[in-house]
């Protein structure tokens, strides 16, 4: 009974606290969509610590299992715990070797079930998270907030994505996009973000999961164009303004 | 013989119950959040001039409280100005600069110029710190071409080739980032601005209803109110409302009301 005495202490004390109170090293949006043969995702590579751009090579997408891959924003920290929980399941998962392999569906109801239990223990994972994944020949995109929001859809976006990708998805996505017109509607998305949201970065990788399996892209940039006429001269017939 | 206990005030902003506020907020008494009043509004240049664009929602917090209202200000016959923020505050600003813009042009004797315009309103907002709530989207074209400004509440100001505001201003800039391109004829700057402001209408819960678009070129401006209504009311029966067959119309009687008006014959003139 002595350690139910101590711990109301250590609980009322907000220093003493050992509860997530607000995330520390973040990432910024995931944008997803379904395409043809499975789903693609793109992320930049960037780890904000605060205001400063602090990591500049943070994968933030990851393969879970055969048939399913993670994306994540948010808190860096809490990602790499929820990919050590995933570990784990997929483990004890291969351990039965049934023949049987969980699939983007069970995982993505998995991460729902652990987020909103941290957020009722008031101990968040600082996360939104982007599920995706094909397992015989049905597609499956999902996404997880760190209040355990959870729901499937065609097209997915995080963070600023939410705000800046999403008009940009619902105005251009379709059924049965191929490959490089899936890949040239994410890069748009990127472009948009990298101009308008201070936490990107111009580094970012897109990553696609078909029935065949994961392919993570090298890191790369995108083009940007700052050539517009107003911008050289924002000044012409107004001398002294700005 | 009772003496005047109050005074009456000066006019203008009071701030005489800021230090009390401040009190309260130490004391961590919440204040109350501002009404935002939910906008897109976007301007755009293109090879002629400038084509401004807006919805035509006011919102009082969750309720639509005007369907259909003019967000496009005039403020000279060759500039129009778009107002996001607190409606009165928008509407003020702008007349009282407009009328300002006048006496200065007949002071002078020449067109208006966008920057004149300019200058006023961020004159007037920053001397308000930001209290006269009120994010413009400035365009027009004058004798120098044609130009485009965004104005904060508090002062500051931007020249742009292309601008958003209001809560829907990210889905717009979205739309804008991914297409905008310099020379754009008139035809793809409507469907641009268009394009831009149903982005705002479908993905943002503070706009909606319809767009206005406003284009300026040299001598010229076409004001389109409601160029497009992309949510038009539909009704669930394809002829409108008809009255069930139970009701019989048994009898009708019109009564054309009578005027009720007197008419001195050989009265007194109005007093002056």
């Amino acid at each position: 009974m002595e350690s139910n005495q101590s711990k109301p202490g250590l609980l009322c004390n907000p220093e003493g606290s050992q509860r997530t109170l607000y995330p520390y090293v973040t990432g910024t949006s995931v944008v997803a969509l379904k395409y043809k043969d499975g789903i693609l995702m793109a992320a930049d590579m960037g780890g904000s610590y605060g205001s400063t751009l602090r990591y500049k090579s943070v994968e933030r997408m990851k393969p879970v299992g055969k048939h399913s891959l993670l994306g994540a924003s948010g808190e860096i920290s809490d990602f790499q715990e929820l990919l050590r929980y995933l570990d784990e399941l997929i483990l004890y998962d291969n351990m039965w070797d049934d023949g049987n392999s969980l699939g983007p569906k069970e995982v993505h109801n998995y991460l729902t079930r652990v987020m909103y239990n941290r957020r009722n223990k008031f101990n968040p994972l600082w996360n939104s998270l982007v599920l995706g994944g094909v397992k015989k020949g049905q597609k499956y995109l999902g996404m997880v907030s760190m209040i355990g929001v959870n729901f499937e859809d065609n097209h997915v976006a995080t963070g600023f994505g939410n705000h800046l990708a999403r008009p940009i998805l619902r105005d251009e996505w379709h059924e049965n996009l191929t490959f490089e017109e899936g890949v040239k509607l994410l890069e748009k998305c990127m472009r948009v973000l990298l101009y308008r949201d201070r936490s990107a970065v111009n580094k970012l990788q897109i990553s696609k999961i078909t029935e065949e399996g994961v392919t993570i892209s090298q890191p790369y940039s995108l083009k940007t164009f700052w050539g517009f006429s107003a911008f050289e001269n924002p000044t012409l017939g107004a001398e002294g303004s700005w | 013989m009772s003496q005047v206990a109050v005074d009456v005030p000066k006019g203008g902003f009071s701030f005489d119950l800021c230090r009390r506020n401040d009190m309260l907020a130490k004391k961590g008494v919440q204040q109350p959040s501002y009404r935002k009043t939910g906008t897109t509004i976007v301007g755009l240049i293109f090879q002629d001039g400038v084509i401004l664009g807006a919805d035509t929602r006011a919102t009082e917090g969750p309720i639509v409280c005007d369907k259909n209202c003019e967000k496009i200000h005039y403020m000279a016959p060759n500039i129009y100005c778009c107002g996001a923020g607190t409606a009165a505050d928008t509407e003020a600003v702008t007349d009282m600069v407009s009328s300002q813009l006048q006496l200065h042009r007949y002071h002078t004797g020449r067109e208006s110029r966008v920057v004149t315009a300019l200058t006023l309103l961020k004159k007037h907002l920053f001397n308000y710190q930001g209290h006269v709530s009120a994010a413009l989207v400035l365009g027009g074209v004058d004798v120098t071409g044609p130009h485009l400004h965004t104005i904060y509440p508090h002062g500051s100001t931007d020249t742009l080739p292309f601008a958003t505001m209001g809560s829907g201003s990210l889905a717009a800039m979205a739309m804008f980032e991914s297409k905008y391109k310099e020379g754009m004829t008139r035809d793809e700057g409507i469907k641009l601005v268009t394009e831009a402001i149903c982005s705002g209408i479908f993905n943002d819960l503070g706009s909606g209803s319809n767009v206005d678009v406003c284009v300026i070129t040299k001598g010229h401006k076409e004001y389109l109110r409601n160029h497009l209504v992309p949510t038009p009311r539909t009704y669930v029966s394809a002829e409108g409302y008809k009255f069930t067959k139970k009701t019989e119309v048994l009898f009708t009687k019109i009564t054309p009301l009578t005027e009720k008006v007197v008419v001195l014959e050989g009265g007194d003139a109005m007093e002056e």
